[in-house]
């Protein structure tokens, strides 16, 4: 299954954000004078990912990735905009084809020592989102479990212990199995090594990279760590303050980063070696708050080639180069 | 003389499942003004190697069995309660990882570098609130003067992070400790807050001992690293040496697996199994069920640390015939 990127074939669902937008009301805080507001965490986001592709969504925190990734996963209401699966808006579903999203789009979260309850067994763990009745049987059930450990590369006997039993990398591979259970064609991988030793994150690097191979999912990995996106990722989406700034094939963007922010970002990258010690792009100033969101263009205070026009117009979405859209009057 | 030499430091946690040790026989030695970084996963032993040079490991679980840690020639570990104190904040600064469980939410910026600097300089009124304001302003913390008042949540997180560390370089030590100082930072804030860390190092000509387990920041900040791995160093050298030729396999197979952001990957190289238990060590080196070049000897028997070249060991059984190949 090698549906590149693009592939527009009829029998390739796409799972895709059109202008997603999601606004929290804050209430004034204690002291802060201001009132009520709203928190623009993802503002216009429009994003799209097929089969056996990966799309890594990368940024700081606050840039709204978690949030893109909750409306995703349907645990968040959009303020506007849609999630759209196979061409029909997730808000038009009936119950058939909400079943049938819920199966093909699963999550695997950051920290597996918090996301896997510790009072149940692996195999109830893994088994959970598959409901027994409606002909599905335990021992259907517990075979499509053991399958699943099995692909995770985990021991079929592991399926009696506890989650305390296992070591983190191991708790990820449970937590991956639980996600590969219902044969979905999406996973969402929120920062999915983040929370691993060094040692034991190639380990489910390549774990994922040999699933995607062999079942032809499509992944939308959400990540600050630029290293591990690169690794996974075919398109990448960088986003700022709960904007798209820049979308482009992988390989493009970190080749000829067109933003300057998705260029400070890759040059704050840390070297690999020594010798490579370089002068790095440093930003100045901080992340801004989503509450009280930059004028103009919102990288405008941090951006070192900002130009007059920044602070006040908010620049457009635009093809800047073939297939390389972003977001700034520099092109 | 160096100054901080650590020699066969060995602390223990005894708990109900066994004797865990932490660290198991960690020696090393820092100049002034010199980076050092200690790099290992979870649960190799950093971290508490840390702690016990301030002498804070958490008690009564932990103790520090075995060893002597040189201050300027000065043995920390017998000094008692009240001279540790003296040397604490004055003499080895901290810096952890997440300022805001460091920070204490309830009290303001100002009060908490007050703090610091009353203790250890008994300087009052004008000259105190000077040294304060300082200490902020060379953290680069903008309008130092009006954030006294402000209490940390009303800071960033890498603010928060300067705050901390302006606590600690605040009453010019001659050791930095910085454990994970970046961990809780987002990229972009990471490089800003790195570039400030060597700058300062610099200017004040303190010696900081980094624990990451990111060889990132290793190679972007150090001029020396000691690897860490069960309780044990089993490499140390200079950052060009152990990059350029790592001679423990464990070191080897780290800068192997990094997933590299200037580079197209098909396939991670990966090291098979998990760290070790501490409470369950084997025999032999803790690395070999890991290891891939892993002879007869090394499950039987502890490799001791060999000098491959100046200035760069490992202990490993391997490391001495491959001296003698190149």
């Amino acid at each position: 299954m090698l549906a590149g990127p693009g592939g527009d074939r009829a029998d390739v669902i796409t799972l895709e954000a059109v202008d997603l937008t999601k606004h929290f009301p804050v209430a004034g805080g204690l002291g802060m004078g201001r009132g009520h507001g709203t928190i623009k965490a993802v503002d216009g986001v429009s994003v799209h990912v097929s089969e056996g592709e990966t799309l890594g969504i990368v940024g700081e925190s606050g840039s709204g990735k978690t949030t893109l990734a909750k409306l995703f996963l349907l645990l968040e209401r959009p303020t506007a905009g849609s999630v759209r699966f196979d061409g029909k808006d997730v808000r038009s579903f009936g119950r058939p084809d909400m079943i049938r999203y819920r199966r093909s789009v699963q999550a695997v979260f950051q920290d597996p020592f918090s996301s896997l309850d510790p009072r149940m067994r692996v195999e109830q763990i893994v088994g959970e989102p598959l409901i027994p009745g409606n002909g599905v049987t335990r021992g259907m059930v517990r075979d499509r479990v053991s399958e699943a450990l099995q692909l995770v590369g985990l021991r079929r006997d592991s399926a009696a212990l506890y989650p305390h039993e296992f070591s983190g990398g191991q708790r990820q591979r449970i937590a991956i199995a639980r996600a590969l259970v219902t044969t979905p064609k999406f996973i969402l991988l929120d920062e999915p090594v983040s929370a691993l030793d060094v040692s034991i994150r190639a380990q489910i690097l390549n774990l994922l990279k040999r699933l995607q191979d062999e079942l032809g999912l499509a992944y939308i990995m959400i990540s600050h760590d630029l290293a591990a996106a690169r690794y996974l990722a075919t398109r990448l989406a960088v986003m700022y303050c709960g904007r798209l700034v820049e979308t482009g094939a992988c390989e493009a963007v970190y080749a000829e980063p067109l933003h300057p922010y998705t260029e400070a970002l890759l040059s704050a990258a840390l070297p690999l070696h020594p010798s490579a010690r370089r002068q790095r792009i440093v930003l100045k100033g901080e992340v801004p708050n989503p509450a009280h969101p930059p004028s103009g263009c919102r990288f405008h205070p941090r951006c070192p080639r900002a130009m007059p026009d920044c602070a006040t117009v908010e620049p457009t979405w635009k093809e800047a180069k073939p297939a390389r859209l972003t977001a700034c009057h520099l092109y | 003389m160096p100054l901080l030499a650590v020699e066969d430091l060995k602390t223990y946690f005894f708990t109900r499942r066994g004797v865990v040790k932490a660290v198991d026989g960690v020696s090393f030695t820092l100049d002034a003004g010199e980076t050092l970084a200690l790099v290992g996963e979870s649960g190799s032993g950093k971290s508490v190697t840390c702690l016990s040079l301030v002498r804070l490991v958490p008690e009564p679980a932990g103790r520090i069995v075995g060893g002597r840690v040189l201050l300027d020639g000065e043995d920390l570990l017998q000094k008692t309660a009240s001279e540790m104190r003296r040397v604490r904040g004055k003499q080895i600064a901290v810096v952890l990882q997440d300022p805001m469980t460091s920070l204490n939410p309830a009290l303001t910026i100002g009060t908490q570098v007050r703090e610091v600097v009353r203790l250890h300089q008994g300087l009052r009124r004008w000259a105190l609130k000077e040294k304060v304001l300082e200490a902020l302003t060379r953290l680069r913390i903008a309008g130092a003067q009006a954030r006294l008042g402000q209490y940390p949540h009303q800071f960033s997180g890498g603010m928060r992070q300067r705050v901390s560390s302006a606590i600690a370089l605040s009453c010019a030590p001659k050791l930095l400790i910085a454990d994970e100082p970046t961990t809780s930072l987002d990229v972009t804030i990471q490089a800003q807050y790195l570039d400030l860390l060597k700058e300062v190092q610099a200017s004040a000509g303190v010696a900081v001992i980094l624990v990451t387990h990111d060889f990132g920041i290793v190679a972007a900040n150090a001029d020396r690293v000691a690897v860490m791995y069960a309780g044990r160093i089993v490499e140390s050298g200079t950052t060009l040496q152990v990059f350029n030729r790592p001679r423990h396999p464990y070191t080897q197979a780290l800068l192997r697996c990094l997933p590299d952001v200037g580079l197209e990957q098909e396939q991670l190289v990966e090291i098979g199994g998990q760290p070790p238990d501490l409470a369950q060590l084997p025999p032999g080196c803790p690395f070999a069920p890991r290891c891939p070049d892993r002879l007869p000897v090394c499950e039987q028997t502890l490799p001791p640390s060999v000098t491959v070249e100046d200035g760069h060991a490992a202990a490993c059984w391997l490391a001495p015939a491959a001296t003698a190949r190149t």
